[in-house]
């Protein structure tokens, strides 16, 4: 990457730099015009001069090209005016001459910052660019958030200055140099006076600065590991907590902070010395015109009227000297700047833009056999992962890698994929050297997972559909205007949509949008998240205004699985929803309500004091039940929970009261005795909310019985029949003819609650579920909608080893020729592990795939094909399932094996 | 058999939680699941590692252990009973499994809450290891007696 700024900006902006310099030098004529009029508008028409009489005329708009040393040439002799239309003709072409000044300058700045923009645009895009081509292995010495705060905040600075990169110092030099010129044609030694005070400055000021651009340098360095090391406390948050080192981290970033301190203090003190300096040796020179240049005259060798002028003309001097110096200063700022931030992004051996391409010329697919010859790689400090490696193979091939770990079946995995670079060595798919091999075929062809899958924080869909999203399809730039293209060519940008659609339907055996969404599923059953698919589907919340027949049919098949677990083998599974019945394992309010809020708990504590609610418990006659259950339940919350500490977990999880509310419940219970007739109302609204949330089933303390749920199914009739028009819209019944918005998927199919206390009800009803919906065709469609469920950052929503199967999917999604796996499921026990290896490993056996994969426990090994044993970086044996064999046998010799199964081995 | 506190009289007929104070048994009592199983419905399955232990509260049940020639029934169980308490103290394979014989009633007592217990209130944790020692005690003493008939002979 060009390290020179100034070649970087000019070669990338010559033109406008060129035209920006135009209209500057074009508005200079109209910008001293105007300085002049104001003197020639008070002394012409205004003053009299030169109107001595009312028929007196003068000269408007003469122009003159001034010569040096003589006589200026008159281009055009102006119109002959009086005195009174003179002042108007002067006080318009004023009024003209502030609008082309003020166009000038909106011209000049617009153009500046647009050009600033573009330049950063470039820049920027061309750094990303350059993270895109790193080399993998650049990746393990760099940390993300100092990456993002190059590309984003130091290149930001440069900015504003691209736009006067050029402009400035020729503009401000021309007006020094002219006002120089001036003083020196007055008065020689004045001007020569005058000169050597500005070489001073000019000298001495950038000396005393470069110390303050170390410091910057230093500050910025400062700046961007603490950005590093913020980003580390984030990523390392778990282990913080875990360690106690939080207050490491704090005396760490306080360390920090305090350099940056420090070094922000130096720049102040050195940038104000350095201010007070250049004033003090501008002050300088009017000091030495005053006192040498009043002397001479004094004397009389030297014009007074000469004097004056001089002095008036340096007036205009050190302001754009101080300009120049201060453009000079950005500029060193701006190169080193530019410099730091290029260097870093710099690497050796960056990939060539050429594999990349979108439209590089590349085979279709591999052909021939996989071959690596003595390959070696090393790491970033030279430690030996690989050496003298030799394999070869065909490409349809499902061959295990196994040793321990570090022995080299990592390292050869990621070298086969290119994410580790060989050298020396080779690797060839056929004819062709894997260095030299676009992406589009290593990205395509062959798939590759790691133990640590990266998931978007997207959809599930999304994140298997990565895989696909090579190319923009067809018509992917046409989200963007013939503007934005062009604007995107202009700084070297990609002129393509990222939001249109990229999706190779074909590279999934899919033809479309229609049909993809069998082929994710096929991806998802292959690694054993079908099921768990189906779950995420149900668990979440479908809009039936976007999917109305969808909706449609969950109604219908509710009606079925109702009728279903109304069956004997069922009944006692789940509680049905019933108009007529209490349910035993919903809550009161449930029951009461015979609905949900749909502005969930918020609404639920407001019931208490709702007129209508309150009204209903007067008329069913049970307001002194409910508060005699409020009262028992407040009894026992106050006897279990009293003695625990305020932040217990328990609270959050079992408790009716909050653990602030504890002692104000205790002081209740203790003056209301067993009689909640006595209590006031606020006392009435307290206890009333406790027995809401109770579910007989659950929290069994036999305060439901036979009667009192005849009395509640009574309340519940009366609240419906006269619903005030304020809960109308906050309660969702429980209907089964209607689809409910507010309620998941599966509380929509189920329309009752599954029992408190019978073992593997969920489990069961769930089974139901499945087969009634598999029967209704709705199960694929469940799991299409699973497909919409959020991963979370970096798909943390998910477990370990379901991120681990999602990951494999993605890769087996695009039916690579070639599976390259580096202990993608080692997150999963053996049992998992092994059957979804070998579903994985029967689906590359149906398609004629090749499989590589490097196992963390050798004994998957027996499925393969070929087993490799990797140790200390060489092959040590390869063959048939006997190398595992034997590995293993050796490792069981040798030492005690540990694992995840552990806890499995303990004597029983 | 509804009420906690009739649960807490029947848990303090065991000697696993005789000693134990009626409030804490309590609130174990609240915060476990109280399970109800059907005839044929299995507790827990020999060989899977366990996380709780139960106590039958009502209902009968059996313990059968896996041979070469099917499972074998080695006991039945009637009445208040705690069965599998060393799967909330480690993590073992449950040695035999449990099976309802009848409609049975039982209190399943996670090793987490257990271990929440304990750290609440310590007296819990010092009585296990009473019961525990007292147990060790009289194994080790059936242990010496069988050492020593083995030897006479």
């Amino acid at each position: 990457m060009e390290p020179n700024f100034f070649r970087y900006v000019w070669r990338h902006s010559t033109r406008e730099q060129l035209g920006i310099l135009a209209l500057v030098v074009l508005s200079l004529p109209f910008y001293f015009a105007s300085l002049n009029l104001p003197k020639a508008i008070v002394n012409g028409p205004i003053q009299g001069e030169g109107f001595a009489t009312p028929e007196a005329t003068g000269r408007f708009l003469t122009v003159a090209l001034p010569v040096p040393g003589g006589d200026a040439i008159e281009l055009f002799s102006g119109f002959d005016l009086t005195r009174m239309p003179m002042l108007f003709a002067l006080s318009g072409l004023f009024l003209a001459l502030v609008f082309v000044n003020g166009a000038f300058k909106l011209q000049v700045n617009t153009r500046k910052g647009e050009l600033g923009e573009r330049m950063l645009r470039r820049l920027r895009y061309e750094l990303v660019d350059r993270v895109l081509r790193f080399p993998p292995q650049e990746f393990r010495r760099r940390k993300a958030s100092e990456i993002a705060t190059m590309v984003n905040a130091e290149v930001e600075q440069l900015g504003g200055f691209i736009g006067d990169a050029f402009v400035q110092p020729a503009y401000l030099g021309g007006l020094a140099l002219t006002a120089l010129v001036f003083i020196l044609a007055q008065s020689f030694w004045l001007g020569v006076v005058a000169l050597l005070v500005v070489l001073v400055q000019a000298f001495l000021i950038p000396q005393l600065r470069r110390p303050l651009l170390k410091l910057g340098r230093a500050r910025q360095l400062a700046a961007r590991e603490m950005a590093g090391r913020v980003g580390e406390i984030v990523d390392g948050i778990v282990e913080i907590h875990a360690n106690d080192t939080s207050n490491l981290e704090r005396a760490d970033i306080a360390g920090r902070l305090g350099r940056i301190f420090r070094i922000r203090l130096e720049i102040y003190e050195r940038k104000f010395f350095v201010k007070f300096l250049n004033n003090f040796l501008a002050q300088l020179t009017p000091f030495v015109f005053y006192t040498a240049g009043g002397y001479l005259a004094i004397r009389g060798q030297l014009d007074i009227g000469q004097l004056v002028a001089v002095i008036a003309a340096y007036k205009d001097l050190p302001g754009p000297i101080r300009d120049l110096i201060n453009w000079d200063q950005q500029r060193l700022d701006a190169e080193l700047k530019f410099a730091q931030v290029t260097e870093q992004f710099d690497p050796e051996e960056l990939l060539a833009p050429e594999l990349q391409r979108p439209d590089a010329p590349a085979p279709a697919a591999l052909a021939g056999g996989l071959k690596v010859q003595s390959l070696a790689i090393a790491d970033e400090r030279g430690a030996r992962l690989l050496q003298d490696v030799s394999l070869s193979a065909r490409l349809d091939e499902r061959i295990a890698l196994i040793g321990p770990p570090g022995g080299g079946k990592e390292a050869l995995a990621y070298a086969l994929v290119r994410l580790l670079q060989a050298e020396p060595g080779r690797i060839a798919y056929g004819a062709h050297d894997l260095a030299a091999l676009p992406e589009r075929v290593t990205g395509r062809r062959i798939g590759f997972v790691g133990p640590d899958v990266y998931l978007w924080p997207t959809s599930v869909r999304e994140n298997l559909l990565y895989a696909l999203k090579h190319e923009p399809r067809g018509e992917a730039a046409a989200g963007l205007s013939a503007d934005d293209i062009q604007e995107a060519r202009r700084t070297g940008n990609m002129p393509a949509d990222a939001s249109a659609d990229w999706v190779d339907y074909e590279a999934a055996g899919a033809t479309g949008p229609g049909d993809i969404e069998a082929r994710l599923k096929d991806a998802l059953t292959l690694v054993g998240l079908g099921e768990t698919a189906f779950e995420w589907g149900l668990r979440l919340r479908l809009d039936p205004q976007r999917e109305p027949a969808l909706a449609e049919r969950l109604v219908a098949a509710a009606e079925g699985i109702a009728a279903r677990l109304a069956e004997p083998a069922y009944a006692s599974l789940i509680e049905l929803f019933d108009e007529a019945r209490y349910n035993r394992n919903a809550t009161v309010a449930e029951n009461i309500l015979f609905g949900s809020s749909s502005h969930a708990a918020q609404s639920l504590d407001a019931l208490p004091r709702n007129p209508h609610f309150r009204a209903v418990l007067a008329a069913a006659g049970i307001e002194r039940d409910v508060l005699g259950m409020g009262l028992a339940i407040a009894r026992t919350m106050v006897e279990l929970f009293a003695d625990l500490p305020a932040d217990h977990p328990y609270f959050e999880q079992f408790s009716f009261i909050a653990s602030a509310d504890l002692p104000d419940y205790r002081a209740i219970v203790l003056r209301l005795g067993d009689d909640p007739g006595e209590a006031d109302p606020e006392t009435r609204e307290r206890l009333l909310a406790l027995p809401l949330r109770y579910i007989e089933a659950r929290h069994r303390l036999g305060l439901v019985d036979a009667a009192m749920e005849k009395r509640f199914v009574a309340a519940r009739a009366l609240f419906r029949a006269d619903l005030p028009a304020e809960l109308r819209g906050a309660i969702e019944f429980f209907d089964r003819t209607r689809y409910n918005s507010a309620a998941t998927i599966e509380d929509n199919l189920l329309t009752g609650r599954v029992a408190y206390g019978k073992v593997d009800a969920e489990a069961r009803v769930r089974a139901l579920l499945r087969e009634v919906l598999a029967r209704d065709g709705l199960e694929d469609e469940i799991l299409r909608v699973g497909l919409d469920h959020a991963v979370g950052t970096g798909g943390r929503r998910l477990g370990l080893a379901d991120r681990q199967r999602l990951g494999l999917a993605r890769a087996v999604l695009k039916r690579p020729q070639l599976l390259v796996v580096d202990q993608a499921l080692a997150a999963l026990d053996p049992v998992s592990e092994e059957r979804e290896m070998g579903r994985v490993l029967a689906w590359a056996r149906a398609h004629g795939s090749g499989v590589v994969w490097a196992l963390s426990r050798p004994h998957g090994a027996r499925a393969f094909d070929r087993v490799v044993l990797l140790e200390g970086g060489r092959v040590t044996a390869q063959g048939g399932p006997e190398v595992a064999d034997r590995f293993l046998a050796r490792g069981a010799a040798e030492a005690p094996r540990p694992g995840p199964v552990a806890a499995a081995g303990a004597p029983s | 058999m509804t009420s906690l506190d009739d649960v807490v009289r029947r848990l303090q007929t065991l000697p696993f939680f005789a000693n134990m104070d009626a409030g804490v048994l309590k609130l174990l009592v609240f915060t476990n699941e109280r399970l109800t199983y059907e005839r044929g419905d299995v507790l827990c399955r020999q060989g899977e590692v366990g996380d709780a232990a139960y106590v039958l509260l009502d209902g009968e049940a059996e313990v059968l252990v896996a041979t070469a020639e099917g499972p074998v029934r080695v006991a039945a169980l009637k009445g208040v009973t705690l069965v599998g308490e060393i799967a909330i103290l480690i993590d073992v394979p449950r040695t035999a499994t449990i099976r309802a014989t009848g409609r049975l009633d039982a209190l399943k007592v996670t090793k987490e809450r257990f271990f929440q217990l304990m750290e609440d209130y310590p007296g819990i944790a010092i009585e296990t290891m009473r019961v525990l020692a007292s147990r060790l005690e009289a194994t080790t003493a059936e242990l010496a007696r069988a050492r020593a008939a083995l030897h006479e002979k």
